[in-house]
């Protein structure tokens, strides 16, 4: 049974992230959309947590985010896979629900 | 695979409603069933014929109703996010005595259980909100 | 708030929803209309968990008065929750310990879980709502 969790808010608007990652359980998967995808770039405060929590959750991406924020996949974070729409989608049918931490 | 979507958020105002569309027109191109779309709170105001979005943007509104055409999903306004926000329909607008009714082609307003019997009958129910 | 479904849903599939709740009530509508949607689910017999985390357990603090800011005071409405077979309501310690709250400070018998606790709660569900 793994869950997918998607987070929409940016991470340093919003606690979502950080209350998604306190929950997940391990083996789930984390997909950071709309402007939570900034919490998927090297560089930030946010690199250490995600780094350790990308040892028990598998985190994604969405491209088509991160291009419309100027951000280049060559900067996120090694680890984070990038997917598009077709790989959300995938991504909600090879889970068993989605909660959409907003 | 069956799935439904619920959208909390209205056009424009947050990008909910944009993903939800990219969502599900992806989920469509697969093959996948789109059982219910379902909006609540603001989202009930993806559902206004009255919208007049400047004409070098995206029309969120009319998007959701060719999709709907095309592909003869159920697009559910939920009643009482609707009555509180003025998103009416014929019948509704002759129920509470309004002067008009600003619906949207291809949606259609009803309660709550729609919602809950969407998360019964679907495999897989996704929110997108903010 | 919409009229409650007399007829029972009765098409026999019963799936664990989980409706999540975040957010403080009365600074946007999201905590109300969430609780609509509890009520209005009842009527369909399915197993059913509300959970509470960050400022969401907010929402089913004790002594709610809206009336100096003249909004509808739903969180009494917390309370019929148990007259519609909906008992199992859920709280993250972490969150209460970090807004400093007890649970005598809540209008509602609640079940206190750790934040992992939630977690897995999380994973059994086959329908998770947020609003």
């Amino acid at each position: 049974m793994a869950l997918l969790h998607t987070v929409n808010k940016s991470p340093f608007e919003k606690n979502s992230l950080e209350t998604c990652l306190r929950i997940a359980v391990e083996g789930s998967s984390v997909l950071l959309i709309e402007d939570g995808v900034y919490g998927a770039m090297n560089g930030t405060s946010l690199n250490g947590a995600l780094s350790d929590a990308g040892n028990r959750l598998q985190f994604y991406v969405l491209g088509p985010d991160l291009k419309a924020r100027g951000l280049s996949e060559q900067d996120v974070m090694e680890g984070i896979e990038v997917v598009d729409y077709d790989g959300f989608v995938d991504l909600v049918v090879g889970h068993d629900a989605t909660h959409a931490c907003l | 695979m069956k799935i439904s979507v619920v959208l909390n958020e209205g056009p424009y105002q947050h990008q909910a409603a944009d993903t939800a569309y990219h969502f599900i027109r992806a989920a469509l191109a697969k093959g996948h069933e789109i059982f219910r779309v379902f909006f609540y709170h603001d989202g009930v105001n993806n559902g206004t014929r009255l919208t007049t979005p400047p004409q070098d943007d995206r029309n969120i509104v009319t998007r959701w109703s060719s999709l709907a055409e095309e592909h003869n999903l159920d697009l559910v306004v939920c009643v009482a996010a609707a009555q509180r926000r003025g998103i009416v329909d014929q019948s509704e607008a002759t129920r509470h005595g309004k002067d008009a009714d600003n619906i949207a082609p291809g949606f259609r307003i009803s309660g709550l259980g729609q919602l809950v019997e969407a998360g019964i009958e679907s495999d897989r129910l996704v929110v997108f909100g903010d | 708030m919409e009229d409650i479904p007399e007829e029972e849903y009765s098409g026999g599939v019963v799936k664990k929803f989980m409706y999540v709740n975040r957010r403080a009530p009365h600074g946007s509508i999201y905590a109300q209309e969430s609780l609509e949607v509890v009520l209005v689910g009842a009527a369909f017999e399915q197993d059913v968990s509300v959970v509470f985390l960050d400022d969401g357990v907010y929402q089913i603090r004790k002594d709610q008065d809206t009336s100096a800011i003249g909004t509808k005071n739903f969180s009494k409405t917390f309370r019929a929750l148990e007259m519609y077979d909906v008992e199992k309501l859920y709280v993250e310690k972490e969150s209460m310990q970090a807004r400093g709250m007890t649970e005598d400070d809540l209008n509602v018998p609640v079940e206190v879980k750790t934040s992992e606790e939630i977690g897995r709660l999380m994973e059994e569900q086959d329908v998770v709502l947020s609003f």
